[in-house]
């Protein structure tokens, strides 16, 4: 069978996945309130619907993340080498590309989890 | 030294000596703050001390776990916990009433160098007009719409709560709640012209019942000084202010009906002395930098006693 997960991962644009996603988030949750709740009077759906769907788009922002976190890892050797990888060969470069892709990530993840606190503490449109 | 400094957080502008449930709110958010930035300053300074120790030799294991924990795990979890902390509170620091909600409103637009206040009754129509101080019952929500005529303004009553910008073209609303009687300052909290921080404010927050008491009142005023009105009209003064109940009905300045019941002068600026009012009369630019109000020095010094006595009884 074979897996969807890429078999190497070579390209710089993995690095970004994580931050990118985290974007994404920030941007869909802060656009898909603030438009609801502009639009609140004329829309058939409670504040609730919107913070239930930007839980399951949280969810999904962080099991993603959690994906090239764990790509990441793979690219660095699971944790058997320590940084900083800073010989100039091919293999240091992968090495160290997968350790900042995994902090990366992590940081990503924290920053996701923190956007979503406003969606759990914030019951309805304020201004 | 410890009383001086107790005694410096009370007063009629302070958000350490909150008169209301926002400002409490606000005051509780800021020794919480303050007890968690305590307790991450002495974890820090013991990690130091920790890490500084020449007996025991750190193994690079070691040393990368203290890091781990001790500048990423850590942190982000209080982060986290002091970010909740503040999202929980922000409903009451900010209560929200909704658009459609008919309420009673009262109107502050910030302008260069003072505050236009219109007491709005439940249709949004105009009760009256009045400057530089607002009146509020206490124990029931003061229902606010904050707008700004020229540049961004910031209105800021810090014993009744937290501020809020005031942005051209829109209007923000803001509820406050005073639960004791007493006057507080209010001050504009952002920097809006060279005369920025001379643009201060007052609210009384009086009983319900005087409250009434005085909104019908204020609805029909009748001046009585008709000499000092005379001298007042004549030398142009009603172009710019208006005086309810007389032929003075400029919207350019501060509405100066019923000026005589007012704290402060020139939007908190000098006390409310017959002297300071002949003194801004002549000099306004001196006091007040960048004031749009022209000076008037040229006019007799009669004339501009008697504007002055004439405004300090006007009731």
């Amino acid at each position: 069978m074979k897996s969807f997960i890429p078999r190497e991962v070579e390209s710089l644009w993995t690095l970004f996945t994580a931050p990118t996603v985290w974007a994404i988030h920030f941007v869909g949750c802060y656009a898909a309130v603030a438009v609801y709740c502009a639009k609140a009077a004329t829309l058939d759906f409670s504040f609730g619907t919107v913070r239930l769907a930007l839980g399951g788009f949280t969810v999904v922002a962080l099991a993603v993340i959690v994906l090239s976190a764990w790509l990441a890892w793979r690219q660095w050797g699971f944790g058997a080498g320590d940084p900083p990888h800073d010989e100039p060969t091919r293999k240091a470069r992968t090495l160290f590309q997968g350790f900042a892709t995994l902090l990366l990530s992590g940081l990503s993840f924290v920053a996701v989890l923190y956007m979503a606190i406003p969606l759990i503490l914030i019951a309805e449109c304020q201004r | 030294m410890a009383t001086s400094l107790v005694s410096s957080c009370s007063g009629s502008h302070s958000t350490l000596d909150p008169a209301g449930p926002e400002a409490a709110k606000v005051a509780q958010l800021f020794y919480v703050m303050l007890a968690g930035g305590a307790v991450i300053w002495i974890g820090l300074v013991s990690v130091f001390i920790y890490a500084a120790r020449k007996k025991h030799q750190h193994t690079e294991e070691n040393a990368g776990r203290v890091i781990l924990w001790g500048g990423a795990i850590i942190p982000s979890v209080i982060l986290c916990a002091l970010l909740s902390y503040g999202m929980w509170l922000m409903p009451a620091i900010r209560p929200w009433v909704p658009d459609d909600q008919s309420v009673r409103r009262i109107e502050v637009t910030g302008e260069q160098f003072w505050w236009r206040v219109r007491y709005l009754d439940e249709a949004d129509g105009i009760m009256f007009e009045t400057a530089n101080e607002v009146r509020i019952p206490i124990g029931e929500p003061a229902h606010f719409s904050l707008k700004a005529a020229d540049v961004i303004h910031s209105f800021w009553v810090p014993s009744l709560g937290g501020k809020m910008d005031m942005i051209p073209g829109r209007t923000n609303p803001l509820t406050l709640t005073a639960d004791r009687e007493g006057t507080y300052r209010g001050v504009c909290a952002e920097f809006c012209g060279e005369s920025h921080a001379l643009m201060a404010f007052t609210v009384r927050a009086v009983s319900p019942a005087d409250h009434e008491a005085w909104l019908a009142e204020r609805s029909a005023s009748d001046p009585q000084d008709a000499e000092g009105l005379a001298v007042f009209l004549n030398n142009g003064c009603g172009a710019c202010h208006a005086i309810s109940g007389t032929a003075a009905n400029g919207r350019i300045g501060p509405d100066l009906t019923a000026f005589g019941e007012r704290g402060t002068l020139a939007a908190g600026t000098l006390p409310h002395t017959a002297e300071d009012i002949a003194r801004f009369v002549a000099h306004p630019g001196e006091i007040k930098p960048g004031v749009k109000m022209p000076h008037f020095g040229m006019l007799p010094e009669d004339d501009i006693k008697k504007i002055a006595a004439f405004l300090k009884e006007l009731r």
